[in-house]
């Protein structure tokens, strides 16, 4: 009397967002039109369904948003106590707790990710960073950079598109706990989050031209890091991208942060908890779409365990659930942009070319929308482009080791160090392959978990400078005879 | 199947024995909570809930272990677990009832032809502080009184000290005392403390030759918890892995509420598939459960709670 247990569709309610049908530039603390650029549509990339269109700044609005911050700075902010500001924090905090559905709602719309990681992972995140950072604004004597420090001034910070709200949070709390003002640029793709955060700013009452929200593409970005009245600059996304600040800043007195891509090794060794590993494999890629910059991407098993790891593997994604959003019980959403679903396929495309054997859980896919169902090769080398270039997508490559030098070898031979996890039930063993990695986060018998007192960041070419904990504070304030 | 062999050849000697339980590979207990907690999330609506709360009513072992146990109370029971709703003949019956064996006698009777099976607790319940002849001449008489199926407890005591193959031996012993009945090897999970030993234990079970690997006495705080049920469940499914055959699971203490009893059906389903999700392969060993389950039925189907006095007491 076999029965299947089919889960009835559970659709959180999105009646809780209202939406306008065009959004405007948050500068000053007012929203209006821009002055110059153009409107552009941000899509639900489930659905494909325009949610709203928002402005793309040109560089007069950027102008206005820099000096509505520059001005901020001088006659407001500056002259706050860090006791004040880490109100503020506080206030702004507790209302994105009690707005959090809201909030969950509209970034699993923008975002396509599914509503069980918005309302269970980013948008706590987001409140705890907030109230992380409040704590720090009066505290900034115990820094590390002796009494009294300074911040930079006007701060532009332009985030990626896979955590909207998160990567503000991320952004923000940190710099205004330092006391600078802001103008940040959030995703083409991811608009909306940014813009419900001015809101909620106006609803903190923090003074105008503390926070700039400014809308747009990469020329906006550009626009915004070159302003020649930005003190700081600092980035989340592709390494191309952080590249081009990096050389468009030389030279200037800004100072700099980025944070970029990745291409994570997950160690399993023989003697790892097999059944906790396969769950940490499958956070570590198929968590939000494999839309994350320190994706476990690279699963490295120990060959004598390699067949059956991958056998629990495949087994535990055939249960994953692809589909809307908005449902509560999917795992797997959808792709953010139709450029990013292109680059998805054309390098799994290239995977089986190299060789490899591509493996697809089993899911219908929607008519509708952007989506990749969860895919798993095996027999990839070290030479394959999908063990080395970031696919940024739900995609794992797996290659296998024999030896724990081996394993490490494998795991730091990559432009990149941003992340990597270790399984072993042997804590030794934990310590002494994690002092060998050259990565700037690593887990160990766990991955992709996050804390607001704990620093973020990347090795080599995934970046510089941390995010989080006191060393993210040091991100946002002048090192002393600067 | 070669591994079956394999498998009784570990317990040959005591040495092989622990070698192959340490053997196991371990449970991050902090990762196993966290499965746990996740797969609770999962919203159960609609249509879907409706067959979850008839399926979780069907897994039920409704269950008196009191010391008050009389036989009115155990014949209430019964008549209940015939027809869980007397308005209602559409809810199906529970899968068996469980009690003492002084009370199986007349657990068979209130039962027959009904098809909800009787078991009883047996070998010393709950401590299982006697000797092996006591615990085995206890499942005898149990069996002899009508019981189709055994819920034994294991020795803690002789577990916790590494005496594996004691536990081993007095299964397989109750195993064969049992005859036909079907045998619930109760692992007492709150007793062993950590995940390592849950696994361990399941799999000493199986191998002994368990029907049903069971969390708990119920006597014992905690009881069944959703991550120690996936850790057997993780057990059973790579046991039928490895070996071919089928071990059911039972949950059983401290699951009251139908949100509770979905909860583990959600953990059946995504850690061991469809293959589980019927009363022979796994049971919620519970009592006040039932009317909760009931209740929600009832509320499905009107559209309002009707309140505690539109379900019987027992």
């Amino acid at each position: 009397m076999n029965q299947s247990f089919e889960y009835s569709p559970a659709p959180e309610s999105r009646a809780i967002v209202n939406l306008a049908t065009s959004y405007g530039l948050f500068i000053d603390g007012k929203f209006a039109q821009g002055q110059d650029g153009a409107p552009f549509k941000t899509i639900d990339p489930a659905t494909e369904e325009v949610l709203a269109e928002v402005w793309g700044a040109g560089p007069k609005d950027v102008n206005r948003a820099v000096t509505a911050a520059r001005k901020a700075y001088n006659q407001t902010w500056r002259k706050t106590s860090g006791r004040e500001r880490g109100k503020y924090l506080y206030r702004i905090a507790r209302i994105i707790q009690e707005r959090s559905r809201e909030l969950a709602v509209l970034e699993s719309l923008d975002n396509g990710k599914p509503i069980r990681e918005s309302r269970d992972v980013d948008i706590p995140l987001v409140a705890a960073h907030f109230f992380y950072h409040a704590g720090w604004a009066d505290k900034l004597d115990y820094v590390g950079l002796g009494s009294s420090p300074s911040a930079y001034g006007v701060a532009a910070q332009v985030i990626p598109w896979n955590f909207p709200l998160l990567m503000l949070a991320w952004k923000v709390a940190p710099a205004l706990a330092a006391g600078n003002t802001v103008v940040l640029k959030p995703a083409e793709t991811t608009p909306l989050s940014a813009l419900w955060f001015a809101e909620i700013c106006q609803q903190a009452e923090l003074p105008n031209g503390v926070v700039n929200i400014i809308t747009g593409d990469g020329a906006t970005g550009a626009a915004l890091v070159s302003h020649p009245d930005v003190d700081k600059v600092a980035f989340t996304g592709s390494t191309e991208v952080g590249r081009q600040i990096a050389i468009s800043i030389a030279g200037t007195k800004k100072s700099l942060t980025l944070e970029l891509g990745g291409k994570a090794a997950n160690i399993v060794f023989d003697d790892a908890p097999i059944d906790q590993a396969v769950e940490g494999i499958v956070n570590g890629i198929f968590f939000n779409q494999g839309h994350v910059c320190c994706a476990g991407s690279r699963l490295l098993v120990q060959e004598s365990i390699a067949d059956a790891v991958i056998d629990s593997l495949k087994r535990r994604l055939s249960t994953l659930r692809l589909g809307d959003p908005l449902d509560k019980n999917t795992d797997i959403g959808a792709i953010n942009s139709a450029p990013q679903l292109a680059k998805i396929v054309e390098l799994a495309k290239s995977g089986e070319l190299d060789g490899a054997n591509k493996w697809q859980a089993p899911c219908q896919i929607p008519e509708k929308g952007y989506w990749f169902a969860p895919t798993v090769f095996t027999n990839v080398t070290q030479s394959h482009r999908i063990a080395r270039e970031e696919i940024f997508g739900p995609v794992l490559s797996t290659l296998t080791f024999r030896t724990p030098s081996e394993a490490v070898e494998k795991a730091n031979n990559t432009p990149f160090g941003l992340s990597a996890g270790i399984w072993t039930e042997k804590g030794s063993r934990i310590l002494q392959i994690a002092s060998q990695l050259k990565a700037g986060v690593i887990w160990a018998n766990t991955f992709n978990r996050f804390d607001p007192a704990s620093p973020f960041g990347g090795f080599k070419e995934s970046g510089y400078g941390r995010e989080g904990g006191r060393q993210g504070m040091l991100g946002y304030l002048r090192p002393r005879g600067k | 199947m070669n591994q079956v062999a394999t498998l009784t050849q570990v317990t040959e000697t005591p040495n092989a024995l622990a070698e192959f339980l340490r053997g196991l590979p371990g449970v991050d207990a902090v990762g196993a909570d966290q499965r746990a907690a996740s797969l609770a999330t999962r919203s159960i609506k609609t249509e879907s809930k409706r067959r979850a709360i008839d399926l979780a009513i069907s897994m039920i072992d409704l269950t008196t272990l009191e010391g008050a146990d009389t036989k009115g109370k155990v014949k209430a029971m019964c008549a209940k677990a015939r027809h869980p709703d007397p308005l209602n003949s559409e809810v199906p019956h529970v899968a068996a009832v469980c009690v003492y064996p002084d009370l199986v006698a007349i657990a068979s009777k209130e039962l027959v032809g009904s098809g909800v099976a009787v078991a009883s607790v047996a070998t010393a319940f709950p401590s299982g502080r006697a000797d092996l002849q006591t615990k085995l001449s206890d499942t005898r008489f149990a069996v002899s009184q009508g019981a189709t199926e055994i819920d034994m407890v294991i020795d803690r005591g002789a577990f916790l000290s590494g005496d594996y193959l004691k536990v081993y031996s007095e299964i397989v012993a109750t195993k064969s005392a049992c005859g036909d009945a079907h045998l619930k090897v109760i692992l007492e999970t709150g007793e062993l403390a950590t995940y390592d030993n849950v696994r361990r234990a399941s799999w000493l079970a199986m191998i002994a030759g368990a029907d049903f690997i069971k969390t708990s006495t119920g006597k014992v705080t905690p009881a069944a918890t959703l991550p120690v049920t996936l850790i057997m469940l993780e057990a059973v499914r790579d046991f039928r892995e490895q070996t071919g055959r089928m071990v059911g699971v039972k949950a059983a203490g401290g699951i009251r509420t139908a949100k509770d009893a979905i909860k583990y059906l959600v953990l059946v389903n995504e850690t061991c598939g469809p293959d589980w999700l019927t009363p022979q392969y796994f049971r919620l060993g519970a009592s006040i459960l039932l009317n909760d389950l009931l209740q929600q039925r009832q509320k499905m189907i009107t559209g309002h709670y009707s309140g505690p006095d539109y379900v019987t007491i027992d």
